[in-house]
């Protein structure tokens, strides 16, 4: 049960966005640059970066929402079940796993990160910009995984409707809502 | 020392923003909604909730600038902004604010420590749904500023004076308008 008046049926995130559309605008538009706009890293790999740190925060919604998105850029659900359990020895690249050392350490606190980290990261090719947008995509999911538990949000179990939104998200990206309606809540 | 090429010559959050101009506009664009919009808050309570949460989370920049601007919006109150650091629930603040605080807090840590009762107990001493929203997502929103500040090693001078002036200037233009100090494509649009 959700702590304030959300519209109903908007699972997660979706009802935190649909009741102020203000605030709605710039996390759309922050979520869209980070992991849908051109960018060396892969949407794949950078939605596996919003999966490992969602999971890390235990928030069930963000976890399904993109974990659903990362499995359809790689076409391969496995993948993303590895890097949840156990990234180091998940089928990535080095530089991916360089890169999400960083991004746990980031989740808990960023001044965690150390000079030999990110030396470890750039080691194995990763740019300043990747190593930015890594810093940046995991604090930004400390925010979005904070808005979405601290509300209450109703996040759904249903397995079909993560699948649908990660399928969304994919394609068409962050700009626009991918729960148009709102959903069976029963 | 930054761990990636930051542009010199920026402290803390504006030389990230300046390395990565199309993240910034949005970051700038939500502090803006946040703090600055039209609310039931008023600024100077908004700020302090963004400063008591840079300050649980340790983020110097954060915790200064923040503070800063806060002082700027109370009538240059600088005490009252330290003693909401401290131990705001023996600040000079509205109890209704105090119970903002509590949410916040709680947030910081984990969305999922926010109870029904801290709600119903915000919401008992006049907040509304919308205030509650709203300092969930401050609260939210700088656990990525303050990640994001220290994740990239920026400096974070120690200067007060320089915070107290931009402070006062942030509190009277706002984030965007000041933006443009380090974006070369202001932040509007």
């Amino acid at each position: 049960m959700p702590h304030i008046a959300l519209p109903e049926g908007f699972p997660g995130i979706s009802a935190g966005l649909t009741y102020r559309p203000e605030t709605a605008k710039p996390m759309r538009e922050l979520a869209h640059v980070l992991l849908h706009d051109a960018n060396s890293l892969t949407p794949g790999e950078r939605e596996l970066i919003a999966t490992y740190v969602s999971s890390q925060n235990n928030c069930h919604f963000c976890q399904a929402s993109h974990g659903a998105a990362a499995a359809c850029h790689l076409d391969d659900a496995s993948v993303v079940e590895k890097v949840k359990a156990d990234f180091l020895s998940a089928p990535v690249s080095d530089k991916l796993k360089a890169l999400l050392t960083i991004a746990g350490k980031v989740q808990q606190d960023g001044k965690l990160v150390t000079a030999s980290d990110v030396e470890a990261a750039r080691k194995l090719g990763a740019t300043d910009v990747e190593i930015h947008d890594t810093v940046l995509i995991a604090a930004a999911f400390c925010m979005f995984n904070r808005y979405v538990d601290g509300l209450g949000t109703w996040q759904p179990q249903d397995q079909d409707m993560y699948a649908q939104m990660g399928k969304h998200l994919a394609e068409e990206g962050y700009t626009a809502p991918s729960i148009r309606q709102p959903l069976q809540t029963a | 020392m930054p761990h990636i090429a930051l542009p010199p010559g920026h402290a803390g959050i504006r030389s990230a923003m300046a390395f990565r101009p199309e993240t910034a506009r949005p970051l700038n664009d939500l502090v803006e909604v946040l703090l600055t919009g039209p609310n039931s808050l008023t600024r100077g309570e908004r700020e302090l909730i963004a400063t008591y949460v840079s300050s649980l989370n340790c983020t110097h920049f954060c915790h200064s600038i923040h503070g800063a601007i806060a002082a700027a919006h109370l009538g240059g109150d600088e005490a009252l902004v330290r003693q909401v650091k401290t131990d705001f629930t023996q600040a000079a603040i509205s109890p209704k604010l105090k119970a903002l605080l509590v949410i916040a807090g709680k947030v910081q840590k984990d969305g999922k420590l926010v109870t029904p009762a801290d709600v119903e107990a915000a919401r008992s001493l006049g907040a509304t749904d919308i205030e509650i929203h709203d300092t969930v997502l401050i609260a939210a929103a700088f656990c990525m500023y303050n990640r994001y500040v220290d994740g990239l090693g920026t400096e974070q001078p120690d200067d007060e004076a320089l915070y107290r002036e931009r402070g006062r200037r942030v509190a009277r233009d706002g984030y965007v308008a000041v933006s443009h100090e380090y974006l070369e494509t202001p932040a509007t649009h």
